[in-house]
């Protein structure tokens, strides 16, 4: 007879949600590459077609996106690294729950930092 | 009871031989055609996640944290830096390696919550069809870029003309 497993490394802890967030931001990223790709390609059509849609990236609203779009990432990339390492380093899987909280704590730093520089400037006029 | 586990249809790493007798042989990956595909897509996604740390922060340092920022983006902004074969590669190996790494992550994501064969086979076209239009067109847009557009004889406003 199959029991309730008593606790596992993976499901339901740590491990899970890492997974989830790490599944959610590579779809949002993905997504938003598609549009910021076509968006790009404006330079082909004219100057003024370029700078007005990249004008509507300055507004105050788009600069609270921008921030979640930058904070979806820098969780990607450091949550990647951390798979990386547990894939690839011989105590990885030993140390996965510390990598976590490293790559959280790195990443609260680095959106500070970033939030502070970017909504200045954002928000600061011009 | 006993219930039966389905191997992961993909994203498994290892060479995927049966261990046991207990797996279909439907779901058997040795001895496929596939040959080790998986194991090559598991490897790419690794090391082009560490190429793309580099690239992607560095693109977001130079396009949102210096000197005014976002503010400082426009068309004379683009021109400014793809007059530079450095950022032409730089951002030609984003768009291929982001593209692609996103591309094989979404393929798994269909793979594990698409359930029935069609919607699978549909939702792959779609993706596949999606990653390749836009990889052209970034592709082209990247090299057939002009910083001095030209309609019907006449310069458009906002470009960036030599002197006549
Ligand atoms: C809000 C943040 C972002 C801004 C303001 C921004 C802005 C720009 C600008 C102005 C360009 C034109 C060329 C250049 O500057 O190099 C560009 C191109 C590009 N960006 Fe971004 N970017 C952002 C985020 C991203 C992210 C997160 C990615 C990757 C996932 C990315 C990938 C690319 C690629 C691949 C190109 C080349 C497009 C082409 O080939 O036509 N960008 N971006
Ligand atoms: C910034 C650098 C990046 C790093 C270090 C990174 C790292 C990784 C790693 C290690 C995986 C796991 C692959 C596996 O489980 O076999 C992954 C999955 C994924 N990545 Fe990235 N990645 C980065 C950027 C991106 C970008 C720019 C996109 C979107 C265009 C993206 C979209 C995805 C998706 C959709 C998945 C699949 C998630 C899943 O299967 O749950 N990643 N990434």
């Amino acid at each position: 007879m199959p029991t309730k497993p008593a606790g596992t490394l993976y499901r339901g802890r740590e491990g899970m949600w890492s997974w989830v967030g790490h599944r959610i931001t590579g779809v949002v990223i993905f997504f938003f590459l598609l549009v910021h790709v076509l968006d790009t390609s404006l330079v082909r059509v004219s100057p003024e077609a370029y700078t007005a849609v990249i004008g509507t990236y300055k507004n105050p609203l788009m600069a609270l996106g921008e921030t979640g779009l930058v904070a979806a990432i820098v969780f990607h990339a450091f949550n990647g690294l951390r798979i990386i390492a547990v894939d690839f380093w011989k105590k990885g899987a030993k140390y996965q729950r510390q990598m976590l909280w490293t790559v959280l704590g790195l990443w609260v730093v680095v959106m500070v930092g970033f939030s502070i520089r970017h909504l200045s400037l954002a928000l600061g006029g011009h | 009871m006993t219930a039966t586990i389905q191997p992961p249809r993909s994203g498994n790493p290892s060479s995927g031989k049966p261990s046991s007798g207990r797996i279909a042989p439907k779901y058997r990956r040795s001895g496929g055609s596939k040959g080790n595909f998986e194991m090559l897509a598991w490897l790419f996604m690794r090391l082009s996640g560490v190429v793309l740390v580099v690239l992607i922060f560095g693109h977001l340092t130079v396009n949102l944290l210096v000197g005014e920022g976002i503010h400082a983006i426009d068309f004379g902004f683009v021109a400014g830096k793809w007059a530079d074969p450095f950022w032409q590669f730089w951002d030609l190996a984003m768009l291929w390696l982001a593209m692609l790494h996103g591309t094989n992550g979404v393929r798994t994501i269909i793979n594990d919550y698409a359930e029935k064969d069609a919607t699978r086979l549909w939702l792959k076209i779609v993706l596949y069809a999606a990653t390749t239009v836009i990889i052209v067109l970034g592709t082209l847009v990247i090299f057939t870029f002009n910083p001095c557009p030209v309609a019907n004889g006449v310069q458009l406003p906002g470009g960036f003309c030599p002197a006549p």
